[in-house]
């Protein structure tokens, strides 16, 4: 079974077929419940965790290749809620329901930690991924825009 | 400002005494159009002789708490209706708590559906708060000795200019709590310049629970020793399930059991679909278990079901003659009068539509049975837009008394009309009492695609004849679709007047000779609402064919609009059966007026008249709907090859009274990216009866890249009545798109969506 980190917190998951998605191993086994299930397949971006850094759809992502891996959900983005793209969501007003909100902003960070200044074609492709039925995107835009420069800063 | 969503203990009347301070000043307010009903509260709840639909409570310590009663799905309707009642009551909105109702017929309609929340419960909120700064402002004045009139509220104190004096809120409640409850006409309102939470921008109340991860939805609700369920329900409506092999299916890793749901009795309604149910330790296991099935089904009335050959059914229906529901002149005489080079026709089409809110339907139920293994109570945790209807169902489905089921209402990861529908909710209740353990129902996405209560089809006829300014002489509209009610009534293939009053019995045009007509046509699937609901298809015809009617007499859209509209005027529907959204013209009419004043406006914003070379246009609409006003323009940029992007959307609302501006705004934006989804990609389409879609790679929605990039909203200040808000800038989208396509490539889109036509153009 495969050993790994969870938000820093060194964690073996046991009894668990190596299959089984890391999603379902946040949601039903862990009760992180902030990263969400909108798909299945990786075609939406609500349960984007990271995984070494990198935005990765945890649907898709088996538990047995995550032997030494560090995963970071969204209740481990920041501890308080400060990270700058954090920030920017609460600042611009961004979620309207919020349910693909935490998979947005994992995809967000990943986005300006890679790309420090994004301009709006870097912002299409890089959040073509994650899909908001709610039209939140004029907002994510903007919000990522100043969280880049925040950031920066 | 805090908030609960009551995970746990439920908002029961008794409940919410109970867990109130000792001591606490509690209002309860029933407020009708006929009545208005106030009582100051003991703490067993044994005095109020009334069921107030309103609670309102103020602690010894000043906290404020508000039962709020409407769903939360993203219009942020849980913090802008308390936030009438702290307004009203000078309450600091940083010691403002909301509790979430459960579903209960004492708060009066709770189906958050409709855009209605503020236009029904506006009035609620602003008679409690009024009446509780009313009973602490009398309290102060008994204490100091002084006329009442003499003490105002002012952020969460009472004060008393003449003599510098100000007591809290919370020292005032004992004092408060022995008056009696001021009568109707004792209240006070404020200006709209004294307001102090009403019309600012307000952040809602779950914005850091949403963006650390901890806001609850349904698919988030636990309950110690739940099991996680998924179903398989039959490809086909109504079809019987004949047989189950669960052999592979059990020796899948963390599968507990599985069971079979019996199918519905008589009409489906609200009942779930029937299936086989795999329960298992987690959402994965469930899944894969269900993988494993091997399931026959029988036959259905629906296996011949083909949603290409209906099309040209419901296309051949719309062009015969139908049933009549609103005329003016003599529009056959007219037509025949017209020379046969003056008559121009089109056929409009938009297909099944599916909601797929990001969060699928999803509830937790937790059933006490009895030692024979009956039901005795049932207390559920569901993502729903319509508590009541799931208590109702639930009941139903178990065989129970309303007052034995609870439902606790979370937040709700989208709506859109699907999740007033509790089916999910009953499969759980089902499935809890079947294993005597708490369950939890996840749909996985291919199960809310295939199994939804989709967004009608339609085809919509329309035939003008036009006079040499090419004004229209005769104009016949005839609407066809399979109707809401083929849900609630068996065999129903009529449309009703609720549907057709959805911006197709009011066309607001100048039309001396109309006939507005309606055809029938059967349902195959589940039919449900849909985010503006039959405005989509009926504003698609009627704000693309003057733009036709515009461009074949080489004249431009926006002005030939203005002229179509007329005279400002409240639009005469003396004689035609207009629901108008339950309220009457009296108070709510259609003010054609208020329809051309967003148009202009939206005109101006959008620089309308500018020339732009081939391949960008503008398109213009404008739609009442939901009892507001909306007008969109739309910027597209269509290239050689066909693909085509949104560069940029004017839009002007006027919904009358706004209570908070940035939410208003949002649903703007938000309803111009879903205007896009369903124009550009949504359909759904059946085989043997059968969907063909699953999941977003075959049932597209709009992404970042293919939303309009730039979106320009404005609000018109107003006093007026509430109108809705969430659903009102929809209908107008996809019509706006349609014109600027036309206006862009001269190609017309009549048949959504716009990825299946073929924009080249040199």
């Amino acid at each position: 079974m495969p050993k790994l980190t969870i938000n820093g917190e060194p964690v073996e998951l046991t009894d668990l077929d190596p299959r089984t998605p890391l999603l379902w191993v946040l949601r039903d086994s862990l009760n992180l419940t902030g990263t969400k299930f909108g798909c299945g397949i990786a075609q939406c971006g609500a349960c984007t965790v990271h995984v070494n850094g990198t935005a990765m759809r945890s649907c898709s992502v088996a538990i047995g290749s995550l032997e030494g891996r560090e995963v970071t959900t969204i209740e481990g983005l920041s501890p308080d809620g400060s990270h700058p793209v954090q920030k920017a969501w609460a600042q611009m007003n961004v979620p309207q329901c919020g349910y693909c909100q935490t998979g947005q902003i994992m995809s967000a960070a990943a986005l300006i930690a890679s790309n420090p200044e994004p301009d709006d074609d870097a912002i299409d492709s890089f959040m073509g991924g994650n899909i908001c039925r709610c039209g939140t995107y004029p907002r994510i835009r903007a919000a990522i825009l100043s969280a880049a420069q925040e950031a920066r800063q | 400002m805090g908030s609960s969503l009551n995970i746990g203990a439920p908002v029961t009347r008794r409940g919410f005494l109970a867990s109130l301070a000792a001591g606490s000043l509690v209002l309860a307010a029933r407020v009708s159009p006929a009545s208005t009903l106030l009582a100051v509260v003991g703490q067993d709840g044994s005095d109020t002789a009334f069921e107030p639909n309103l609670w309102l409570s103020i602690d010894p310590s000043g906290a404020v708490t508000i039962v709020t009663h409407r769903s939360e799905m993203g219009t942020g309707i849980r913090t802008s209706l308390p936030m009438v009642v702290a307004d009203e009551l000078e309450a600091d909105w940083a010691r403002v708590t909301l509790r979430q109702a459960i579903g209960d017929a004492r708060y009066g309609d709770q189906n958050t559906d409709g855009s209605r929340s503020v236009r029904q419960f506006y009035e609620v909120m602003r008679v409690a708060g009024a009446a509780a700064r009313t009973l602490l402002e009398r309290a102060a004045a008994e204490i100091w000795g002084v006329d009442a009139a003499e003490c105002k509220a002012r952020l969460h104190e009472v004060h008393h200019a003449a003599t510098g004096r100000s007591i809290g809120f919370g020292e005032l409640v004992a004092r408060a709590r022995t008056l009696e409850a001021p009568a109707e006409g004792e209240l006070t309102f404020k200006t709209p310049a004294e307001r102090r939470y009403v019309g600012q921008p307000v952040p809602i109340v779950d914005l850091a629970d949403m963006v650390t991860g901890r806001a609850t939805f349904g698919i988030d609700a636990r309950r110690e020793g739940q099991l996680f369920a998924v179903v398989a329900r039959s490809p086909v409506l109504g079809a019987p399930l004949k047989s189950v092999d669960d052999t592979a299916a059990r020796e899948v890793a963390g599968v507990v059991d599985v069971l079979t749901i019996p199918g519905y009795e008589g009409v489906h309604g609200f009942q779930p679909l029937g299936g086989v149910a795999v329960l298992a330790n987690s959402t994965w296991a469930a899944i894969a278990g269900r993988k494993a099935l091997k399931l026959e089904w029988g036959e259905s009335d629906n296996d011949s079901y083909d949603s290409e050959a209906f099309e040209r059914e419901m296309v051949a229906t719309s062009r015969r003659a139908g049933t009549s529901w609103r005329t003016a002149g003599d529009t056959a005489a007219a037509f025949e009068a017209a020379d046969e080079g003056s008559v121009h026709e089109a056929d409009y089409y938009v297909p099944l539509l599916a909601h797929a809110s990001m969060e699928p339907p999803a509830a937790v139920a937790e059933v006490t049975v009895d030692e024979d293994g009956k039901a005795i109570r049932c207390e559920a945790w569901a993502a729903t837009q319509n508590p009541q209807a799931a208590q109702e169902q639930v009941a139903a489905t178990l065989g129970l008394e309303l007052a034995d089921v609870i439902v606790n209402v979370t937040l709700l990861g989208g709506g859109f009309g699907r999740k007033s529908k509790p089916d999910y909710v009953a499969e759980a209740a089902w499935l809890s009492r079947a294993t005597r353990r708490p369950v939890h129902v996840t749909w996985t996405r291919e199960d809310d695609i295939r199994h939804d209560y989709y967004h009608t089809v339609a085809a919509v006829h329309m035939r003008a004849a036009v006079d040499e300014r090419g004004m229209p002489t005769a104009w016949l509209q005839r609407s066809v679709f399979p109707p809401i009610f083929s849900t609630f009534a068996p065999g129903m293939t009529s449309p009703s007047d609720f549907e057709l009053a959805l911006g197709f019995t009011d066309v607001p045009y100048v039309l001396p000779n109309l006939t507005v007509e309606s055809g029938d046509a059967p349902a195959h699937v589940r039919i449900g609402w849909l985010r503006s609901v039959a405005h989509i298809y009926h504003a698609l015809a009627v704000c693309s064919f003057p733009d036709e009617l515009a461009r074949r007499a080489g004249r431009d859209p926006y002005e030939y609009l203005m002229e179509l509209l007329g005279e400002d005027r409240l639009l005469d529907l003396e004689g035609v059966q207009y629901p108008n959204q339950g309220e009457s013209l009296e108070r709510y009419p259609f003010d054609v007026g208020r329809l051309k004043a967003v148009t202009k406006r939206v005109a101006q914003m959008a620089g309308w008249g500018r020339e732009l070379p081939k391949g960008k246009g503008l398109g213009i609409a404008c739609h009442r709907s939901f009892l507001s006003y909306y007008a969109t323009v739309v910027e597209v940029d269509v290239d050689r090859r066909g693909a085509l992007t949104i560069p940029k959307v004017w839009s002007v609302l006027d919904a009358g009274l706004i209570l908070n501006p940035d939410r208003v705004r949002a649903q703007m934006e938000g309803a111009t990216a879903f205007g896009a989804s369903l124009a550009l990609h949504g359909e759904i389409t059946a085989v043997d009866g059968a969907i063909q879609q699953s999941n977003f790679h075959d049932y597209k929605v709009a992404r970042m890249y293919d939303s309009p990039r730039a979106i320009e909203c404005e609000i018109v200040s107003s006093e007026a009545l509430p109108g809705g808000v969430g659903e009102t800038g929809v209908p107008p989208f996809a019509p706006a798109l349609c014109n600027a396509i036309a206006a862009a490539t001269g190609v017309r889109v009549r048949r959504l969506p716009i990825s299946k036509t073929d924009l080249r153009w040199s």
